[in-house]
């Protein structure tokens, strides 16, 4: 078989000065997840900790099988906002008794747990993750519901959370609830809406409507315990399922459940035994560039993931700033589109229509590398029919039915990041590198359009044009876009679930394969495949 | 000649008999009490009888049913081994009328030296040097303190008790009585004068029924606990040549006094003089006889089994020379440093490594049971010098998997490398001088060895939780994209417990800490039980041995050996039953109470008694403890949920 060749040159200073530029990225990301972890900070942490109870990951370690990997997702939700890093909830996919579960666990250091705008949406992504591989979920229940100033964006928005729990639950994929501690109002149908519910002896405090609610309300005087303790639900109400002595206790309770879910894979299973990549796998952070006009060969890129480093291309001498091939990732079989050149031309583009529907015929997932800056733009190229062959080729990535991994190694601008799976097209993962940048153009081009064009309006109008004034806005414009385009802006808002170390590569897209091979792997069949 | 024979004993003398007949030709049989059932020696016996039972009363010590086993297998021969009817003449008729060969000596030799007392007088009749000694108990005074009490049937330290004042005796000669009649179902004690931790030199001897008695020399038996003989060796460092011929002399001339056939040892207690006191003769193969075997390089069983088949003795054996050095010792289930107790239960491994020789009724995952003896085996080193022979031993036992159940290698090994030991000043007070506790104190450092085993353990295991993954077992090992806290495990060593927490980097990388202490870690590989890893700057190979149930981690390397209890991650839930009230599971009428308010109530005792809808529900205690409330008595009618009694666990 095909096996990329080893070309990086480790000793060549432009190899250490790209690990070093990137070494420094991934030190900032470090630090951005060190104050997720930190959540609601010390004296809270510490409160929580004096009550007797675990953190949020403390519960997801606890919940996870030992030694086994977890993949957290969106950690930096919520980054550069208003709201805490981490956006108040811990999401991710972990393993527990040999079960890949999509795990939900609300910060109660933070705010008590209430859900922000940007936590409604980090919990959307992981419940559609969850819908989608066809993952049971566990919910680690520990909040005051909707955060209250914020309330009128997640309010009605946010009513889909429940829906969602209980249109899994309809296609039989189980939901749990663990509930640590207050589930009220809207939050008390977390429980509510879940198949199994454990809850924890004079912690769980789940009810519509606290005691001054209920007083407001109706004039009732009650107390927490005979409105929504755990006893009483466990004993009375039969909302719990489970009573639970204390959170060590639900989680052992969580763990036994799953166990007996008797869950089974509905894809097929993995190469029972495959090679690791010939090539090691730190040389990534010397390959890719910071600076993304250099553009970088994807081949070794693929050589660092891929088992074996073996490549099988297709059209190798067709279109070839657009590399694409089948290899195995982990065991599992994998179609590869990769930006080569950033530009995608009409060549580039129906070589990935024609692709993509080979891969829908033999049930193969698709791994986008993107790294690109865009479709070609030009007279030539537009009387050429760019918009048709690019339009061919999101045609073909829209209605791909077999599951698609993105992954934004560089750039991923204009439509180029639609034609490469970018997030409007529903890829099952999408993963940053922590270099990567995503806009509609780059920051230089878009203050030139703006400059250009309000220059046009002014000649127009036959005013004189303030060339102060435009160098001010396009350095205005040009900076805001950059940041905006940034890797942390983009997971900040959830448009990726999560940046990725690039040494991490492999790992998290053999995690990934995994978890998609939960559901059916079935491409998209009718016509036959048309050449293009 | 002898076609089958049947061996009247279990363990590893049972085993060491059969590996000679086996040897020469001779097919085996095997008698066993119930505990036994599953041990090596049944098993590699051709032919095995059950002895329903489990004492020895009811089963080794049970001649009328060994002989009838003997019947039932066709064996044409019993050996006895050492211990239970070895030494009883009236088993050895029985089996000789049975028309069996005994493979002992004659009834009345053993009866002559079997009475300690008759005995004496023999020895002193024949010239051989005795201690002043006492039938009577008045004549104390005569033999002089300090004196032993002794079981005159006894041996094997059971019925001794030393008395240094007279105060003490009566009470001393009552307990020696009681012990004796238990374990030799004959309660008659004598007195002998004690000497203070003088050596314990015994001579080999072996005699056919030609008329040949030769000694096939000393072996010196001076380490002893408890009267317990622990570290064996032949021949003794303190015996010259002269000196040996003498004992040979007195033993040759005991052996003849009671016209003795077969082999024996005649045991003399020495002083730092050289002078000595004829103390019994044993009348049946030793414990220790292997030192003799690898010094002389006969075979007593094989000598043992031509004499009984009316065979002269071979030219080797009448003319033994001394080569090298041996050395034995014995290892016992027993907790060395807390009193010598005996210690039962599952040896998760027994496995010594080659170079020594091993006598052992054991091996890995057998069953230390309570009833018999606690000695699971006899390590045994032979060598050019008594020097290099105690090295030979004490790393071979250093370099052993022994798990599960606690023994006495750690102060057996460092016996073997003591000084004082290894300048061959050894004496019966030698236990007494050198504190057992401390000189059996765990080979493995307490604090960097400790850690050392600690991470080795816990590597161990991540590579067996990966192993058994079923999902994502190709990742890296408690892989995290995000990674805000590490991996953590419990062990618990003997009651103290350390946590273990660690990640998993780049290139094999690992962040550790044990007990909150960083430790520095390089692991190198994880497989076949072996972790080859460095902690702390060196690199080793720790053997780690998990129980399947994962419930043990057992942990060699050159450092020592230790075993841990990986502390469940969750509380059993067993355990976490809410104690308290009790309540009515249904409407009904209460038809008993059995207990009485203030009671107390185990787990699982039933309380009350409720009739609903003609069936009778049991209300049980949750937990232990005390019944403090009851509400209800016979035909008082309840509604669901209604509190019938309240027990309260005990306090604290």
């Amino acid at each position: 078989m095909p096996v990329l060749p080893d070309r990086v040159d480790r000793d060549a200073p432009a190899h250490a000065e790209r690990r070093e530029a990137l070494l420094g990225l991934l030190a900032e990301h470090d630090r951005q997840l060190a104050l997720a972890n930190a959540g609601g900070g010390e004296r809270y942490v510490e409160r929580h900790h004096k009550r007797g109870k675990l953190l949020a990951r403390e519960r997801v370690e606890l919940l996870l099988d030992p030694d086994s990997p977890f993949l957290e997702l969106s950690p930096l939700a919520a980054w550069g906002t208003d709201y805490t890093v981490g956006a108040s909830v811990v999401t991710g996919i972990g393993v527990v008794e040999n079960t890949e579960v999509l795990i939900q666990a609300h910060d109660p250091t933070v705010r008590g747990g209430a859900v922000n705008p940007f936590g409604a949406k980090k919990q959307g992504r992981a419940s559609q993750i969850a819908r989608e591989n066809r993952l049971p979920v566990v919910n680690l229940v520990e909040s005051g519901g909707a955060d209250l100033p914020t309330q009128s964006e997640i309010f009605i928005p946010g009513g889909a959370g429940f829906r969602d729990l209980t249109q899994k639950s309809a296609a039989a994929i189980p939901t749990l609830s663990l509930v640590f501690g207050n589930s009220t109002a809207g939050g008390a149908y977390v429980p509510g809406m879940s198949d199994y519910v454990v809850m924890v002896e004079g912690r769980a405090k789940v009810f519509l409507g606290g005691p001054p609610l209920v007083k407001m309300a109706t004039g009732e005087v009650s107390e927490d315990e005979e409105l929504g303790g755990a006893e009483m639900h466990a004993r009375v109400s039969g909302l719990a399922d489970y009573l639970a002595v204390d959170e060590q206790d639900a989680i052992r309770i969580g763990r036994q459940i799953v166990r007996r879910l008797n869950r089974r894979k509905l894809g097929p299973a993995p190469a029972a035994s495959y090679s690791e990549p010939l090539y090691d796998v730190d040389d990534l952070l010397g390959i890719v560039p910071t600076d993304l006009r250099e553009p970088f060969d994807p081949h070794d890129v693929l050589a660092r993931i891929l088992d074996g480093s073996e490549f099988d291309e297709f059209k190798p001498l067709y279109g070839s700033s657009l590399v694409t091939g089948f290899g195995q990732l982990h065991g599992y079989p994998i179609g590869v589109l990769a930006n080569a050149r950033g530009v995608l031309f009409a060549e580039e583009s129906e070589k990935a229509a024609q692709f993509i529907q080979l891969a829908n015929q033999s049930d193969t997932p698709l791994l986008f590398l993107q790294n690109t800056t865009g479709y070609m733009v030009g007279k030539e190229y537009e009387q050429r029919g760019i918009i048709k062959a690019g339009a061919q080729m999101i045609n073909a990535v829209s209605n791909s039915d077999v599951p698609h991994l993105t992954i934004n190694m560089g750039a991923s601008y204009g439509a180029g990041n639609y034609g490469m799976c970018g997030r409007a097209y529903d890829p099952r993962f999408l993963f940053a590198w922590p270099n990567a940048k995503s806009a509609v153009m780059g920051p230089a081009q878009l203050a030139g359009v703006l400059s250009i064009v309000a220059r046009a309006s002014a000649e127009a109008k036959g005013a004189p044009y303030d060339e102060a004034a435009d160098a001010a806005m396009r350095e205005m414009v040009e900076n805001q876009i950059e940041a905006e385009s940034k890797a942390l802006f983009l997971t900040a808002r959830v448009y990726d679930d999560g940046i990725i170390d690039p040494r991490d590569t492999r790992t998290v897209l053999g995690l990934a394969l995994s978890v998609i091979h939960n559901n059916e792997i079935q491409g998209r069949r009718g016509f036959g495949v048309f050449r293009m | 000649m002898i076609s089958r024979l049947l061996v009247a004993n279990r363990g590893e003398i049972a085993r060491r008999v059969f590996r000679t007949a086996r040897e020469m030709g001779i097919s085996t049989v095997a008698v066993f009490s119930d505990p036994d059932a599953a041990t090596p020696f049944v098993r590699e016996a051709d032919h095995s009888v059950r002895l329903a039972g489990s004492t020895p009363a009811d089963t080794y010590l049970r001649g009328d049913l060994v002989i009838a086993a003997a019947q039932q297998t066709g064996a044409d021969a019993i050996h006895p081994g050492y211990g239970f009817l070895s030494e009883n003449a009236e088993f050895a008729r029985s089996v000789i009328s049975a028309g069996l060969v005994w493979v002992g000596p004659p009834p009345d030799a053993i009866e002559a030296m079997g009475s300690k007392l008759g005995a004496k007088r023999m020895m002193r009749d024949a010239g051989v040097p005795t201690l002043p000694w006492a039938a009577d108990i008045t004549a104390a005074a005569e033999v002089g303190y300090p004196l032993l009490v002794k079981a005159s049937a006894g041996g094997g330290g059971r019925g001794m008790r030393i008395v240094r004042d007279q105060a003490d005796l009566a009470e001393a000669v009552e307990a020696a009585s009681r012990e004796a009649a238990g374990a030799f179902g004959d309660a008659t004690v004598f007195l002998e004068r004690y000497l203070d931790a003088p050596r314990h030199i015994e001579v080999q001897v072996l005699a056919d029924s030609h008329g040949n008695v030769v000694s096939l020399f000393e072996r010196e038996c001076s380490i002893q606990r408890r009267h317990q003989k622990i570290v064996e060796e032949a021949p003794s460092p303190v015996v010259d040549e002269a000196l040996r011929n003498q004992l040979g002399a007195a033993a040759v001339a005991a052996a003849r006094a009671v016209g003795y056939v077969g082999a024996g040892t005649v045991e003399f207690v020495m002083t730092a003089d050289g002078t000595f006191f004829f103390l019994e003769m044993n009348t049946r193969l030793q414990v220790e006889h292997p030192v003799t075997e690898l010094i002389t390089g006969l075979d007593l069983v094989r000598l043992q089994l031509h004499v009984a088949a009316g065979e002269p003795l071979p030219a080797t054996a009448l003319a033994p020379t001394i080569d090298g050095h041996a050395i034995e010792v014995r290892l016992y289930a027993e907790d060395a440093c807390n009193g010598f107790l005996p210690v039962t239960g599952t040896l998760r491994s027994f496995e010594v490594p080659a170079g020594v020789r091993v006598d052992a009724g054991v091996e890995s995952g057998s069953e230390v049971s309570p009833y018999y003896d606690a000695m699971i085996a006899k390590v045994i080193s032979h060598a050019p010098s008594r020097g290099e022979s105690a090295g030979r031993l004490a790393a071979a036992l250093a370099a052993s998997r022994l798990h599960g159940v606690t023994t006495n290698r750690d102060l057996l090994v460092r016996i073997l490398r003591e000084p004082e030991f290894l300048a061959g000043r050894t004496d019966t007070g030698y236990l007494e001088r050198h504190d057992p506790a401390v000189l059996g104190a765990p080979l493995l450092d307490a604090d960097a060895g400790q850690v050392a085993h600690l991470a080795a353990a816990a590597l161990a295991l991540q590579t067996v939780s990966r192993a058994a993954a079923r999902v994502w077992s190709g990742l890296p090992s408690g892989w995290r994209n995000n990674p805000a806290t590490m991996q953590r495990v419990t062990l618990n060593a003997d009651g103290c417990e350390a946590a273990v927490s660690y990640r998993f980097g780049r290139d094999g990388a690992i962040t550790m800490d044990v007990d909150g202490r960083p430790v520095e870690v390089a692991l190198h590989s994880a497989e076949n039980h072996v972790v080859d890893a460095t902690i702390s700057g060196t690199r080793r190979r720790y053997h780690v041995v998990i129980a399947p149930s994962g419930e043990t981690v057992d942990v060699d390397s050159s450092l020592g050996a230790s075993s841990y209890r990986v502390v469940p991650r969750f509380a059993d839930p067993a355990d976490q039953v809410a104690a308290g009230s009790l309540v009515a599971p249904m409407p009904g009428a209460v038809v008993r109470v059995l207990v009485s308010q203030g009671a107390t109530v185990s787990k699982g005792d039933p309380l009350v008694v409720l009739e609903a809808m003609k069936m009778e529900h049991t209300v049980a205690s949750p937990a232990d403890g005390t019944v403090v409330e009851l509400r209800v008595e016979a035909g008082k009618q309840v509604d669901a949920g209604a509190v019938l009694a309240v027990v309260e666990g005990p306090a604290g």
